[in-house]
């Protein structure tokens, strides 16, 4: 074993580093939640053509779709320096999803025309995945999407589309054939947002914030050209597991960003209320916080080294989800804990430590252990693939 | 970043669990318990003769001269295998110190003699203060000409009633503090004035009460400067919590495999219990923290094996390992049921031990202290 970084790697980060101190504003505290405002949304896609110029969007597409073919161990320290930055930027559903799905199973068309946009940060997309009644159990999806001629017609609904009242496109899972076992009657489509039929109704979050959305479709006419894959395979389409870095690096980073920020203003208020002499339980708190970073952090660490090495992690980053986000739902308690009454203050002033960045870390973590695979499912999956329990 | 083993070390850890398979069945581990001594002199001998006992000793005193992270490949596997005897006392911790700080004769007297099964040693760091603080040693050597009286008690000294020679820290300066105050000496077990008492403990481990009375020592068994003992003893702290992790990560990952073996065999309402979700989830948990433990755990010591600052690594992992590993072992149990509460089964012997070295060379209360100093809060 080698835990050190290799030069290049190195001086890659430090380019990073260097990069985000330039372009960040220098009281930045970071605002995830950058769909929500227009000001936000706004330095979100300055930020994203300043990564495009740097060739970063596509740090780990091949060359020969434009990217910089880095290694997995690069991209691992790219996504964390952004995180631990808070750095708005990425268009996650197009570079990580909708780019390597295409590269594996879009026509040289759909390739040509949907990879350039992404690659130099002029689109965004949004994931048309879960349904009203389909979470957990996605496959059970009802949109429905029905040849007629040259067409597909769209009829449903899609829900918790994050940036959906931004995006230009939507990857979308539709179901093409009813009689067929749930997951054999699936399509993979990409919808453009602007045509006829579409509607998008904002869900307001518990922390205030408009990042998702539900999506209607009413008669929306999508060209067969848009079929992803094969008729019926979509469900196998999105599941295709792609040589793409999922270290899962950015939990850790965020909630290592979270910590530092609440030792530096510890530091910073000594004698005060917030002091942690004679609060031992917060203080033991915190170094287990720091602790179980550091556990996530090495098993991101290693699930980049398994893809580096050609593995492909399973067990490992359904571990690496459940595990790190609910630490970060823990640091953001403690968090909480710490800062006591005024925890509670919602927005910026001189008595809102930190800038109210705990309280809203605390209420969004509420979505991390939920998004992308919740905690449960996650748990299934390293029990039934990862260990090889039976299946209910 | 690499983070597999390379061929050699490949080749070390397979070999390890196929002679080990064949050498340490459970049956050898469940009599060790109710042994005096603790170990087999043909298991001791037949490891002498693998090359593990002079793993990491330099090659020049009989050893194979591999590095501190090598000799941690090995102990995953008896870890895993709850190996009996001195292993941990006499190589991992002995023989690492003795080769760092000894005088050349000191080395070339003692470290051939372990490389080859003839010699066990052990450390005597921990007294009736119960603590790995400095301000926990009252056992004290005067000087007296040139030899040191060594007067006080030693307690939890594992392999005390076996060992051939206890590398003993005394404090050697009434006012002195951890940079000056503190020698490390080498007591050859027939030293009169000895009396060593045997612990029953948890893990049926051997431990034992020293006390020393009146104990002279030529000032030829200091280990390393005299007053300089706390650097010593800081050392065996820092590698043997390090150490300890691997140890526990081979004992975690094996109640994990035991727990699915058995949760996938154990029928109940009609089907494997194993099928139940409560339990799919039992073992997600187990298999996380077993994840967790790995790389912090190796992070560690392959810091100390590359000369690395690892004060914040080490304290990480022992915290975070003591822990999870009792974790995993509770999880176990409430997966096996009621089987897994008797003797017979094989699940109590890891429970047993995992809270024995939990405890050793600090919990994780003492070692999270440890990281908040790091964090300056």
């Amino acid at each position: 074993m080698d835990f050190k970084f290799s030069t290049e790697e190195e001086t890659f980060q430090n380019d990073v580093n260097g990069f985000l101190k330039k372009e960040l504003p220098s009281d930045w505290t970071g605002e995830t939640a950058y769909a929500s405002s227009d000001d936000g949304w706004n330095f979100n896609l300055k930020m994203k053509k300043k990564l495009a110029e740097k060739g970063w969007l596509t740090l780990g597409w091949p060359k020969e779709y434009g990217g910089m073919e880095a290694s997995i161990m690069s991209q691992v320290l790219f996504n964390e320096q952004m995180a631990y930055n808070r750095a708005p930027g990425i268009d996650i559903w197009g570079i990580k999803m909708l780019a390597p799905t295409l590269m594996v199973h879009g026509t040289e068309e759909q390739k040509q025309r949907f990879l350039p946009p992404v690659a130099n940060g002029e689109v965004q997309w949004c994931q048309g995945y879960s349904e009203p009644g389909s979470g957990s159990d996605l496959a059970s999806l009802q949109t429905r999407a029905e040849v007629d001629g040259d067409e597909y017609v769209v009829n449903g609904t899609k829900i918790w589309t994050s940036n959906g009242h931004r995006a230009d496109w939507i990857i979308l899972l539709a179901r093409t054939d009813t009689d067929a076992p749930k997951h054999r009657g699936i399509t993979m489509l990409l919808v453009d947002m602007k045509t006829p039929g579409i509607s998008v109704n904002p869900i307001v979050n518990m922390a205030g914030m408009h990042e998702f959305n539900q999506v209607f479709f009413d008669n929306v006419r999508v060209p067969k050209r848009n079929l992803v894959g094969e008729e019926n395979r979509g469900w196998y389409v999105g599941a295709t597991l792609l040589d793409f870095e999922r270290s899962g690096v950015q939990y850790s980073a965020e909630a290592r960003r979270t910590i530092d920020d609440l030792v530096g203003f510890i530091k910073d208020n000594p004698s005060s209320n917030f002091d942690l002499s004679g609060r031992e339980h917060l203080r033991n708190r915190l170094a287990d916080m720091a602790i179980e970073t550091e556990v996530s952090r090495m098993i991101s660490y290693n699930i980049g080294f398994m893809q580096s090495q050609g593995f492909v992690p399973n067990k490992e980053a359904s571990i690496c989800k459940s595990f790190s986000t609910e630490m970060e739902q823990r640091v953001a308690e403690t968090g909480m804990h710490i800062l006591g009454l005024y925890g509670q203050l919602t927005s910026d002033s001189k008595w809102a430590p930190l800038r109210v960045r705990i309280e809203r870390t605390f209420l969004r973590h509420h979505s991390a252990t939920l998004a992308s695979g919740t905690s449960e499912i996650q748990r299934n999956i390293i029990a039934t693939r990862g260990l090889g329990l039976p299946r209910a | 970043m690499d983070l597999g083993f390379d061929e050699v070390q490949m080749l070390l850890k397979n070999s390890a669990r196929e002679v080990l398979e064949q050498e340490c069945p459970i049956t050898l581990v469940r009599a060790m318990e109710e042994d005096e001594r603790g170990f087999t002199s043909e298991l001791w001998q037949n490891m002498a003769e693998l090359g593990w006992l002079g793993l990491s000793i330099p090659e020049q005193y009989g050893g194979q001269g591999m590095s501190f992270f090598d000799l941690a490949i090995l102990l995953e596997e008896t870890g895993r295998f709850l190996v009996p005897g001195p292993f941990f006392s006499t190589v991992v911790l002995s023989s690492s110190i003795l080769t760092e700080y000894g005088t050349e004769s000191q080395k070339s007297e003692i470290l051939p003699k372990i490389a080859n099964g003839d010699l066990i040693a052990t450390v005597a760091i921990t007294e009736p203060s119960a603590t790995y603080e400095s301000n926990g040693i009252q056992l004290t050597a005067t000087k007296d000409g040139s030899n040191y009286v060594l007067n006080g008690t030693k307690l939890f000294v594992n392999d005390a009633q076996i060992a051939d020679i206890i590398l003993v820290v005394a404090k050697t300066d009434d006012k002195g503090d951890e940079s000056n105050g503190f020698t490390v000496f080498i007591v050859d077990k027939n030293t009169s004035g000895m009396t060593i008492t045997p612990l029953d403990t948890i893990a049926s481990d051997k431990q034992a009460e020293i006390v020393f009375e009146s104990v002279s020592i030529s000032e030829e068994n200091v280990l390393g400067e005299v007053g300089k003992g706390w650097d010593i003893a800081k050392r065996v702290i820092d590698l043997g919590s390090s150490a300890k992790c691997i140890e526990m990560l081979g004992g975690a990952d094996r109640v994990l495999e035991m727990t699915v073996e058995y949760v996938k065999d154990r029928t109940q309402f009609g089907r494997p219990i194993g099928s139940f979700q409560a339990i799919q989830h039992h073992c997600a948990n187990m298999a996380t923290d077993v994840e967790g433990c790995r790389y912090v755990a190796y992070h560690a010591v392959w810091r100390i094996s590359e000369g690395l600052e690892a004060q914040k690594e080490i304290s990480i992992a022992k915290a975070w390992v003591s822990d999870a590993y009792r974790r995993v072992c509770a999880i176990g149990h409430q997966s096996h049921g009621a089987i897994g509460f008797t003797k017979e089964y094989d699940l109590q012997l890891y429970t047993r031990r995992a809270k024995a070295q939990e405890l050793a060379f600090g919990d994780s209360s003492y070692h999270r202290e440890i990281v908040a100093q790091q964090l300056g809060i």
